[in-house]
């Protein structure tokens, strides 16, 4: 094994530049692939982090029904207060519940005296919210980001719309809305915060406090819109998912029917199809590296075999079998493929780690976003194995051609 | 008992429609510690029995057995294992593998084809790299070698297994007259130390002379086959 391995290595040095290129090839894909993959791993973790911890938490409970028509905020789609708290004791039951949040959504008008403007409006109790999505008071671009998330008679209001609206911390707004029964009232509020918008269904909406809320709306039981939860730990997302459903499933309606329904983040969030996206990504660049593997590899066995054939005669003419002499090509391609490939994953580790020092950031409107790169270690075995594997079949045709060769042809060949 | 006997083998070659015969009925014995020659002109099927004889063929019909072991129909695998362990082999172009050195090619047929220990091999090969005049050179590649050198090596490489028989196609055809003459010199001294025989073809009338059994082969067919 030692032996042929050296004789490996020694017939890969003859010939140093064509092995030099080849290696480096296959270096360049292993490299493009890991980066992409620690890239991607590290845009979808922080894109979800921030969808999650700072807007519509790990998992969300409503009314059956409710998010088929969530973008018209329906009034008449809530959970009735015994519903709400059978949900509660459901969630309060879950091992891996960390938190939850009640609240009461509805569209409003927004005046600042001399304008008006619609907003969407989620009414919370604020420390709740807090425990639900830790993340929402980071959103918060002027105002008091370490006092409670929202006063009674305050209003956090998104970005975008205090722009356009012209309204600055401290100003007086009235919130106009139609309640379930189609009755309008108008509320005074200051506004306690900016909010920065993020991407996704609910990223503009604003925020009061969930008394403040019901008294528009007029609602003269606790009734609720929508239940965010957040779990101990994501990972555990699919286990929670389904012990949550068949608890709620329990919560029945008149007709003896699920009262409730229960989503991931995923299934609300337009960003899911994204992760998808990048997931198909990585696994066409996978591709794409078997194939640079695959071609390159065989490439230089097959030339490296048909330079050799004189020296293959005599090998076998001596004695060698042919299964000795199929190791020494396989041996050959295997140690390219695993030069090349080693070398790609030290060049990885080296970016990442320079990525990490000299963070790279990108920009998506007012959102910001920093890589922090990182490798799994499976991750980087598992295109190290891939690459080798490859390498391995790449030469298993040469070397098996050098292994049949009829030793007379092969001493005769100039 | 012989260590070749040939009894009426025949080879012939299809090369498209037609069958061309390249040895027809050859029937002869060499005895062991032989020095042997069979020469004859180029395409008389010198080469064609010399491969017969090293396994590297299959007889077309007619018995051929080297040492005792009947070799007209080994397998692929069969035949590489009775070469490894029964023949040496001597080339015309030296053929010595080019990314090792003297002492890695003699080593080689002990490391990759026989699997000795690595103390085995160094005293057999050092005593092979001895016997040849090449301890000087052991470390050099063949590239950095003469012909002479070369060939020296490639009889080491044909000897280190302690074979039975060394077979040489034209050993002297890419020497000069006196570097092929040492290397005669060398195999007949080979052959006296270690008592292995040595057979080889030749088509020039000088070196044939140094053997001391002569077959001539004329058109597949043996003319003559002499006691020198």
């Amino acid at each position: 094994m030692k032996s042929t391995l050296k004789l490996a290595m020694r017939n890969l040095l003859r010939y140093q530049r064509r092995t030099l290129l080849t290696a480096l090839l296959i270096t360049l894909g292993v490299v493009a692939l890991l980066l992409f993959v620690a890239a991607a791993g590290s845009f979808k973790q922080t894109m979800v982090g921030s969808i999650t911890d700072s807007m519509l938490g790990h998992l969300q409970v409503h009314r059956k029904g409710y998010t088929a028509s969530m973008d018209n905020l329906p009034l008449t789609m809530s959970l009735q207060p015994r519903a709400a708290l059978l949900i509660e004791d459901a969630l309060k039951a879950d091992p891996a519940v960390a938190a939850y949040s009640k609240r009461v959504k509805l569209g409003a008008m927004f005046s600042n005296f001399t304008e008006n403007s619609s907003i969407r409006l989620n009414g919370i109790d604020a420390a709740a919210e807090d425990a639900a999505v830790p993340a929402l008071r980071q959103r918060i671009s002027e105002g008091d980001k370490t006092g409670p998330l929202v006063e009674p008679g305050k209003v956090l209001v998104p970005a975008l719309l205090a722009k356009g609206m012209k309204v600055k911390l401290g100003d007086q707004v009235v919130l106009v809305a139609t309640n379930a029964s189609g009755s309008v009232n108008g509320k005074t509020f200051t506004v306690g915060g900016i909010l920065e918008g993020i991407t996704g269904p609910g990223g503009r909406d604003g925020y009061i406090d969930i008394k403040d809320a019901r008294e528009l709306l007029r609602m003269d039981k606790e009734e609720v819109m929508e239940v965010a939860v957040r779990l101990k730990d994501i990972d555990q997302l699919a286990a929670a998912q389904k012990r949550l459903t068949s608890a709620l499933d329990t919560i029945r309606n008149k007709e003896d029917k699920p009262a409730t329904e229960l989503h991931t983040w995923a299934q609300l969030s337009p960003f899911a199809n994204i992760v998808k996206m990048i997931d198909m990504m990585t696994f066409f660049i996978r591709v794409m590296l078997v194939a640079i593997v695959l071609v390159s590899v065989m490439n230089v066995m097959l030339m490296a075999v048909y330079e050799r054939i004189r020296e293959i005669g005599t090998l076998a003419a001596i004695g060698t079998q042919p299964n000795k002499l199929m190791a020494i090509f396989l041996s050959e391609g295997l140690l390219l493929g695993l030069a090349g490939a080693a070398a790609g994953v030290a060049l990885s580790y080296a970016v990442v780690a320079a990525l990490n020092v000299w963070p790279v950031v990108f920009n998506f409107g007012r959102e910001q976003i920093t890589l922090h790169p990182s490798l799994a270690t499976g991750e980087v075995l598992g295109v190290l194995g891939l690459a080798v594997l490859v390498s391995g079949l790449a030469s298993l045709q040469p070397a098996w051609r050098a292994a049949r060769m009829d030793p007379i042809q092969a001493l005769r060949h100039v | 008992m012989a260590l070749i006997q040939a009894n009426n083998i025949t080879k012939s070659y299809r090369m498209g429609e037609q069958e061309v015969p390249a040895l027809k009925g050859l029937t002869f014995e060499i005895g062991e510690g032989a020095f042997a020659a069979f020469v004859g002109p180029s395409g008389s099927g010198k080469s064609t029995l010399l491969n017969l004889i090293g396994c590297l063929d299959h007889p077309s019909s007619g018995t051929l057995r080297v040492n005792g072991v009947d070799v007209s129909s080994l397998s692929r695998s069969a035949a590489a294992t009775f070469r490894g362990e029964n023949l040496g082999f001597v080339f015309q172009d030296f053929n010595l593998v080019p990314v090792l050195s003297a002492y890695e090619n003699i080593e080689y047929p002990l490391l990759m084809v026989r699997g000795w220990s690595e103390a085995k091999r160094r005293e057999r090969v050092n005593q092979m790299i001895a016997a040849v005049g090449m301890t000087e050179q052991a470390h050099k590649r063949p590239d950095q070698l003469s012909g002479g050198q070369k060939q020296r090596v490639a009889v080491a490489r044909a000897l280190v297994g302690q074979p039975k028989l060394v077979l040489a196609d034209e050993p002297t055809a890419n020497l000069d007259h006196d570097t092929a003459y040492k290397v005669l010199n060398l195999m007949k001294a080979m052959r006296d130390d270690f008592g292995t025989s040595f057979i080889f073809s030749t088509h020039d009338p000088k070196i044939m002379h140094e053997a001391e059994q002569t077959f001539t082969l004329e058109d597949g067919r043996l003319t003559a086959g002499a006691t020198a």
